[in-house]
């Protein structure tokens, strides 16, 4: 009896030993780098570093995002199309709850308070805003991905960020709310 | 005027729902559980009218704990399951055997993985596989019939008291038919001999024989499936891939050897043969969506139930073999897809017929 | 004929006994008419006229735009007296662009264009032509532009045109009277879209519960040896485009491609009467038959409705409504969208209006899924509802468009027959419209990457050319330096 018991202890041991020594050496070897990571990441930010996730550019939140710092819903411009992205790539469950509270945004000229001073338009990360000197500047609203830099610089506060406004052919019917019956 | 936008089509409704299914179900197993009430005596009615409440007691129970809605009892789900179970138990169980199948069939079975619509194994057969294992002997004690109102008959009083304490398993058990062949078999009797000696077809078919609850009739059985086919409830799929597949195997080897094997016609006809093939197996939860995995589905428990019932250690093998398809059941449904309008069975589009520009 | 079978599907009471038998009456012109500039699929039209002007009756009020777009005209003459956004016939309640027509009940016709006395004659491009130019939409309730249909003759190999006189959506009864009042009006419009597509052959398919239909059109294409009239069984949804060229040719449309694609086009039997009025006597569509119906309407009626014209008005001519209505809705019960408000107009697509009791839309509290597969029987497109919705359910929206989510059609059989009441295409309907949303905020999200890189190159190649610039500039003053240099030593 006890040459059982011993033959059962020991072979365990010297299983779980081998696929645990297996798993360490997966986890050297196989483990993805983190530069790689961090590369492929930034490459799903939108890559204009307006600093609204409150890093100062795309490529230090990829940074963050990649060591696990930081949440995946940070990047307001790239909406949930990127924060989805993001989730998928790392792996965590995004949290969109936020996400529609604010919406959508895009970047409005108010052409009584523009002095044409060009800085909006040098300063979009998209080269959205069309204007000449003197002349009253305007935003290309299907460029625009609100990155809200033109209205941190604007010297006479005329660019202001508005909702974009639902129109019917991008309405879509929300989830069905069915009660506490289903799982 | 201001009209809240709510839900999308459609606007309109069958005049389906799940009370109404459950509640034809339940009609479509009166016939058979009445005469067995009958057949039986007190006792039987005491344990099917105590199964059936436990297992409501339980749900609601279950569904208290969870803060889930107790109107949800209404749907009848926990009723089939106690009726089916009670059916499935020898008809003069005591009953504690019972209560621990309720536990096991709704508190494990069902609440456990989800409630309603969630469980993957049948509550009531796990219910009846649980007892079966713990209590083989209480729940392999089988009785002659003794009709209600006939001699030799318990009165209340003495059905109270085997519904209590089950009765003297030693003075007045009978084999049900399966079983007797298969001690017989162990003895080294020829199947086709003790076979001979069981109760004649029609016996068997009008269950005037020993069996549980619900093995004995099964023309009454019978007559319910078809009303629930009739009604749309079931269709043909299921039992008829149960039944074929054992008719087939029992003809087939018992041809080829007649002394080991029983004959397709004792297959079809003793044990919950009907039970099995038109209620339990035609379980909506635990079987497969697509009428193709039906069918496989079905032919899956015929072809267990004939192994187990003949090679394996127990006498009636339903039980195992629906739970064993039902572990099936997510396998099958994902490889039993229908064809989707336009594709191929892989998903692709069909292919344009040459000729077009 | 041989008939084939289509798979699945339901059979619902037809409930259509309150108008079937019920002729067509005419609204009398309301004061105001409410025209939206997008009343098909495709891109909006251009207003054409400003505030304030003069129409007439058929006049062009608003311009198609690019290759799948329609015209839009006035119903009657009148005055213009808004161009601006009223909530439209959507169930989100957004508004739309609309012009709004003061009518002056003179009802008089604009100059248009000549009639063509022998369509058969004309190359068809000419028909496509006339056909675009009168705004004709396709009138089942899918809405699209018809010329742009007609000219697939010219890319596709066609047999057969199909009409589409199914209507197999319950208490609907506008296209059954169409035939049997206006048979000849029906036939002549499809030999001319025939004419246009080039299809020898003309098949009317027309459900089994509308025999006076079917007798009056046999009647009626007697003579014609191309033109065959078939009756189809009764099954929702026989009037699919997809499902009734399969139970008429037998031929199963590929994933992802048109009925075109094997050789058969499906235009609805009112489109046929509309082409029939435009190219015979150049009227532009102007009105259409609509069903009211429903048990909470006091007098269901079937109307020639000026396009236009409020649901509320509508619904008073046929008496107004009893107390318990529970849901209107745009279109059959099935696939009808449900109405923001009655205060929206009707427009081409509207083949219905319904208002419904509560008994009649039998809703119920939703109960857990009892994997009946009821849901999975009677799929017409061979989908796997119940997995689909569960997937849904749980936000794997992705997981659910492999199952194939995106060949739905949106038919509703599932939801009817789901003894959970589980409402199953408002889960696909949900899904289809987020996965499309994350679609197009892909498309962005690239272009803006796009976008931002080309810039970055721009700057660059900006800051480049300055420095080489200024290098240039740099050797060239030096250069002048050396050589002045050299002049004085020369001096």
């Amino acid at each position: 009896m006890w040459d059982t018991v011993e033959f059962a202890v020991g072979s365990l041991a010297v299983i779980g030993g081998t696929l645990g020594g297996l798993l360490g050496v997966a986890a050297r070897y196989l483990a993805v780098e983190a530069d790689e990571l961090e590369s492929e990441i930034q490459a799903l930010l939108p890559g204009s570093n307006c600093a609204q996730c409150g890093f100062v550019g795309c490529s230090q939140y990829a940074a963050a995002l990649a060591k696990g710092e930081a949440p995946v819903t940070l990047c307001a411009p790239g909406g949930r199309a990127t924060a989805e992205g993001l989730g998928k790539r790392l792996g965590v469950k995004a949290d969109l709850s936020g996400h529609d509270e604010v919406g959508p945004q895009v970047a409005y000229v108010n052409e009584e308070l523009c002095i044409g001073c060009l800085r909006c338009a040098q300063e979009c990360s998209t080269d959205a805003i069309v204007g000449a000197n003197k002349q009253v500047h305007t935003v290309i609203a299907d460029v625009c991905h609100a990155c809200a830099k033109c209205f941190k610089v604007c010297p006479t506060e005329a660019i202001e960020m508005r909702p974009i406004p639902a129109t019917i052919g991008a309405w879509h019917w929300s989830k069905p709310v069915v009660g506490q019956s289903q799982h | 005027m201001s009209i809240v936008v709510d839900k999308s089509g459609p606007f309109t409704h069958a005049p389906t729902s799940v009370q109404h299914t459950m509640t034809l179900v339940l009609a479509a197993l009166v016939p058979a559980t009445l005469f067995d009430a009958w057949l039986f005596g007190w006792p039987a009615i005491f344990l099917f009218v105590f199964t059936v409440g436990a297992c409501m007691g339980i749900e609601a129970f279950c569904l208290k704990i969870q803060n889930r809605p107790l109107t949800s009892l209404g749907d009848g789900s926990a009723a089939l399951t106690g009726w089916l179970l009670a059916m499935s138990l020898p008809p003069w169980t005591p009953w504690w055997v019972a209560f621990v199948g309720a536990v096991f069939a709704i508190c494990l079975a069902k609440h456990l993985f989800g409630g309603l619509g969630q469980n993957v194994f049948n509550p009531a057969m796990v219910g009846r596989v649980a007892v079966l294992v713990s209590f083989p002997v209480q729940m392999t004690a089988f009785v002659l019939p003794h009709h209600l109102f006939g001699a030799g008959s318990p009165g209340i009083a003495e059905s109270l008291a085997i519904f209590a304490h089950g009765f003297d398993i030693d003075s007045i058990s009978a084999a049900s038919a399966l079983g007797f062949v298969k001690t017989e078999l162990s003895r080294g009797v020829a199947a086709s001999a003790s076979a001979a000696k069981v109760p004649g077809l029609s016996d068997m078919l009008l269950g005037l024989r020993p069996g549980s609850f619900g093995e004995t009739s099964a023309v009454l059985v019978l007559l319910g499936g078809l009303f629930l086919m009739a009604k749309r409830i079931i269709s043909w799929h299921i039992p008829v891939a149960v039944l074929g597949t054992l008719f087939l195997f029992g003809t087939v080897f018992s041809a080829l050897d007649p002394a080991r094997f029983t004959s397709g016609l004792f297959q079809v006809t003793s044990g919950a043969s009907f039970l099995g093939a038109f209620f339990i197996a035609t379980d909506y939860v635990t079987s497969p969506v697509s009428k193709k995995g039906q069918l496989i589905y079905g032919c899956g428990i015929g072809a267990l139930t004939w192994v187990i019932r003949t090679f394996a250690g127990y006498p009636e093998g339903m039980a195992f073999a629906v739970l064993l398809l039902n572990a099936l059941t997510p396998i099958i449904d994902q490889y039993t897809r229908p064809r989707a309008f336009g594709r191929t069975r892989k998903g692709e589009p069909l292919p344009l017929l040459k000729g077009d520009k | 004929m041989k008939l084939f079978p289509i798979r699945g599907g339901i059979h619902p009471d037809y409930r259509k006994e309150a108008t079937s038998e019920k002729p067509i009456v005419a609204l009398p012109l309301p004061r105001l008419l409410y025209i939206p500039v997008q009343q098909h699929m495709g891109a909006p039209a251009r207003v054409a006229v400003e505030i304030g002007a003069q129409v007439k009756k058929g006049q062009l009020l608003a311009l198609g735009q690019g290759a799948v777009s329609a015209a839009v005209h006035a119903p009657t003459s009148g005055k213009i007296v808004a161009i601006g956004s009223i909530t439209a016939p959507h169930p989100s309640g957004l508004p739309q662009l609309t012009i709004t027509l003061e009518t002056d009940g003179k009802d008089e016709w604009a100059e248009l264009p000549e009639a063509i006395a022998d369509p058969f004659a004309l190359p068809a491009q000419k028909i496509k032509e006339r056909v675009a130019a009168s705004g004709i939409v396709g009138l089942g309730g899918a809405t699209f532009p018809s010329a742009v249909k007609l000219g697939l003759g010219g890319q596709y190999k066609l047999e057969i045109l199909l009409l589409n006189g199914a209507e197999c959506e319950p208490y609907l009864t506008c296209d059954d009277r169409v035939m049997r009042e206006y048979a000849d009006e029906v036939i002549d419009g499809a030999r001319i879209m025939a004419h246009s597509l080039g299809t020898a052959k003309i098949v009317i398919a027309i459900e089994e519960n509308k025999p006076q239909a079917l007798a009056i059109m046999t009647k009626a294409a007697e003579s014609l040896a191309n033109v065959e009239v078939t009756g189809v069984p009764v099954q929702y949804p026989m009037g699919a485009e997809r499902h009734l060229t399969q139970a008429v040719t037998g031929r199963e449309t590929p994933a992802r491609k048109l009925t075109a694609d094997v050789g058969v086009v499906v235009h609805n039997v009112g489109t046929a009467r509309a082409v029939h009025h435009a190219v015979r006597f150049g009227r532009p569509l102007l009105s259409r038959i609509v069903t009211v119906s429903g048990g909470a309407i006091v007098e269901p009626k079937n109307v020639e409705v000026p396009l236009g014209t409020k649901v509320s008005e509508l619904i008073a001519f046929c008496g107004g409504l009893t107390k318990e209505a529970k849901r209107f809705v745009n279109g059959g019960p099935m696939m009808g969208q449900p109405l923001p408000s009655l205060d929206v107009p009707v427009v081409k697509g509207t083949s219905g209006i319904l208002a419904l009791t509560a008994a009649e839309t039998n809703e119920h509290a939703t109960q857990p899924c009892i994997r009946c597969g009821t849901c999975v029987t009677i799929c017409p497109c061979g989908l796997v509802p119940v997995e689909m919705a569960a997937f849904i359910r749980h936000d794997k929206l992705d997981k659910a468009s492999e199952l194939g989510l995106m060949d739905c059609v949106s038919c509703g059989s599932c939801s009817y027959i789901c003894p959970s009441n589980i409402p199953l295409v408002h889960f696909f309907n949900y899904a289809k419209g987020a996965l499309n949303a994350a679609d197009r905020d892909r498309r962005k999200q690239e272009q803006t990457k796009a976008l931002v890189e080309a810039r970055t190159a721009r700057l660059e190649r900006a800051a480049e050319a300055k420095r080489q610039a200024a290098l240039a500039a740099a050797a060239a003053r030096k250069a002048q330096s050396q050589s002045s240099d050299a002049n004085k030593a020369n001096a």
